[in-house]
């Protein structure tokens, strides 16, 4: 056995630089995006689920005539765009602790690139498995009735709104990944965090109509400010200061939750 | 490049806030150019050695140069030199052969071209050429430890670190990864190698340290090991326990180095073999006992193990078991 000779007499990159640390992060956003591709599985499985919400709640739910509110279509399409741009996070999670399982995160802190890259990388692809999933998910609301009434790049807005949001809040899931002994439990510990936010929530359910002890969280969590904002921009319902709100819970949940995962992530060994 | 590619001087490292001492003062340099083994059993130490070596873990104390760089203060340039194959054959699954090398070629900061070239080029000279674009979730485990020392190889690293390369590996697959790791050496490569085969240290390195329990017992080339412990190993075989037990009464004295006794096997280190072996066999013939085989051998590395630290090299898991930090725990999760 010859191994092919060494070849590294030409003068070593300049690895600091944010050109290698933006291609890094690309690096590695392919990689997860390649995943998603060749385990389709996953991609269905996140579809399957908020289909089946859609159909449930706009068939079952809208039967027992518990709306009274109007079209209910307008109404719980947005909401479940939400929630399953915030269910993608869960994802972010299971996806990092089975790296860290599987070893991939020590030869990633092995390799002289950019350390944020791992967890840029991740949650920058599910960002754009996201998308795609709001894309699926916007054609199935169509198919059920789903008319928004503001215009094209109103939508995009709402999309921009949501997505990002749901990028913040998947830092903290990233935390949660590596904080994990396995990725079971990774996907076990994202449900206690997952179900008040987007339940206790305006995601299926006008405000006043939630139980009183309930609309005290539900009307100042970040989930229903994005709802409202999402579904203010999609179909003219009063967005108020939603919009604001949404970003500036973004902003903070960021700013709180990318330190936690970044010390995680040096932490872990 | 200097004389030695690595070395490290009193490194500690605890886990659990301290209660356990992973590394317990270990110093080592490794010189430039050669295999370098760092034997022992599990949990002795060898792999949370090299994940300080590699920059993957921070010691606890201590101070590690590695291709002239402080582990702790310049990680970013020890990075550069080094490549890292670790005991679980990280690969990503999801991904080809070529794509897992590709991308290690890319995160390394290679030209696309150069990245893609080399990684043609490794898959070739590993044997995976036909398995280039199949996804490394359908290789076989010594396809995928290939693959996993590829990866480390991506960016002509001048130093390497193989933390127990053939563990769980078929004697072929073996066999070839030892061919390899020869291979690169010619090739100028310094290695560091852990593992708890004995038969593969006595193989490879030219050098190398015995840890237990955090701690170095003994250093130095495999010869010298073995010579301080004598020159030849008798076995003596009898046809029950019982004999065996009865006749180590006898001729324990011959040697002194403790016996170790199988079974039915009594084996005894002796300086001058022959003799040893006569007067062993005018003990055993005065007695009742009935003998049924005697063999003189070299003595190997289980040899040496057995008498530095009293138990057998791989005997020791369950008792380090409970001690082994979060994260190797998760690794052995992972494995099985």
């Amino acid at each position: 056995m010859t191994i092919t000779a060494r070849t590294t007499s030409e003068t070593a990159p300049h690895h600091s630089s944010l050109r290698y640390a933006a291609r890094d992060v690309v690096t590695l956003a392919r990689r997860n995006l390649l995943a998603l591709i060749r385990v389709p599985t996953a991609l269905v499985f996140m579809v399957i689920q908020p289909v089946m919400f859609v159909l449930l709640f706009r068939y079952i739910f809208q039967a027992l005539g518990a709306f009274t509110h109007g079209d209910y279509v307008n109404f719980l399409v947005p909401g479940i765009l939400v929630q399953t741009t915030i269910f993608g996070a869960v994802g972010t999670a299971i996806g990092l602790a089975e790296d860290l399982q599987r070893g991939l995160i020590e030869r990633f802190k092995a390799l002289p690139m950019a350390r944020m890259a791992v967890l840029a990388g991740r949650t920058l692809a599910d960002s754009l498995r996201n998308v795609i999933v709001l894309v699926i998910i916007t054609g199935v609301g169509f198919l059920v009735g789903f008319r928004p009434h503001g215009g094209f790049f109103d939508y995009i807005a709402a999309c921009l709104v949501m997505l990002l949001f749901a990028y913040c809040l998947s830092w903290g899931f990233a935390f949660v990944g590596l904080a994990a002994p396995n990725s079971e439990t990774a996907q076990a510990m994202t449900f206690p965090l997952i179900f008040p936010l987007t339940f206790a929530s305006t995601i299926f359910i006008p405000l006043l109509d939630l139980p009183r002890w309930l609309q005290g969280f539900a009307n100042n969590q970040p989930v229903s400010e994005t709802t409202t904002a999402v579904r203010a921009l999609m179909t003219g319902t009063p967005a108020g200061n939603s919009i604001w709100v949404s970003l500036i819970w973004s902003v903070g949940l960021v700013a709180v939750l990318a330190p936690l995962a970044v010390n995680q992530f040096r932490k872990i060994a | 490049m200097s004389e030695f590619s690595v070395e490290a001087t009193d490194i500690v490292r605890t886990f659990n806030n301290g209660e356990f001492r992973a590394l317990d003062g270990v110093s080592l340099q490794v010189p430039t150019g050669q295999v370098f083994g760092l034997l022992g059993p599990n949990g002795s130490g060898k792999t949370t050695m090299v994940r300080i070596l590699s920059t993957v873990l921070a010691p606890t104390e201590g101070r590690a140069i590695v291709a002239g760089y402080d582990v702790v203060k310049h990680p970013g340039h020890v990075r550069r030199s080094i490549g890292l194959a670790g005991q679980f054959a990280a690969v990503d699954e999801n991904l080809t052969g070529f794509e897992n090398l590709r991308m290690v070629g890319f995160l390394n900061h290679m030209e696309r071209s150069r990245a893609i070239a080399r990684s043609r080029q490794l898959l070739v000279d590993f044997g995976l050429a036909d398995f280039a674009h199949k996804l490394t979730s359908t290789y076989s485990g010594g396809m995928r430890r290939r693959l996993d020392l590829a990866a480390a190889l991506v960016a002509d690293p001048p130093i390497l670190f193989l933390d127990e390369p053939t563990t769980g590996l078929d004697p072929q697959s073996r066999q070839d990864l030892w061919a390899i790791i020869e291979g690169l050496v010619e090739g100028g490569t310094t290695v560091l190698l852990t593992t708890q085969y004995l038969e593969e240290a006595d193989r490879l390195c030219k050098q190398l340290v015995v840890l237990d329990h955090g701690k170095i017992i003994a250093e130095g080339t495999s010869s010298q090991l073995k010579s301080s412990l004598g020159n030849t190993v008798l076995v003596l075989t009898f046809a029950s326990t019982g004999d065996a037990q009865q006749t180590l009464g006898l001729i324990a004295d011959i040697s002194a180095k403790p016996a170790n006794v199988d079974g039915t096997v009594i084996e005894l280190t002796v300086d001058k073999g022959p003799a040893s072996a006569a007067e062993a066999l005018r003990r055993i013939d005065s007695s009742e006992v009935v003998l049924a085989g005697l063999q003189l051998r070299e003595p190997s590395l289980d040899d040496v193990f057995l008498n530095l630290t009293g138990h057998k090299a791989e005997d020791d898991v369950a008792v380090v078991e409970e001690k082994l930090s979060r994260r190797a725990r998760r690794k052995a999760k992972a494995k099985v």
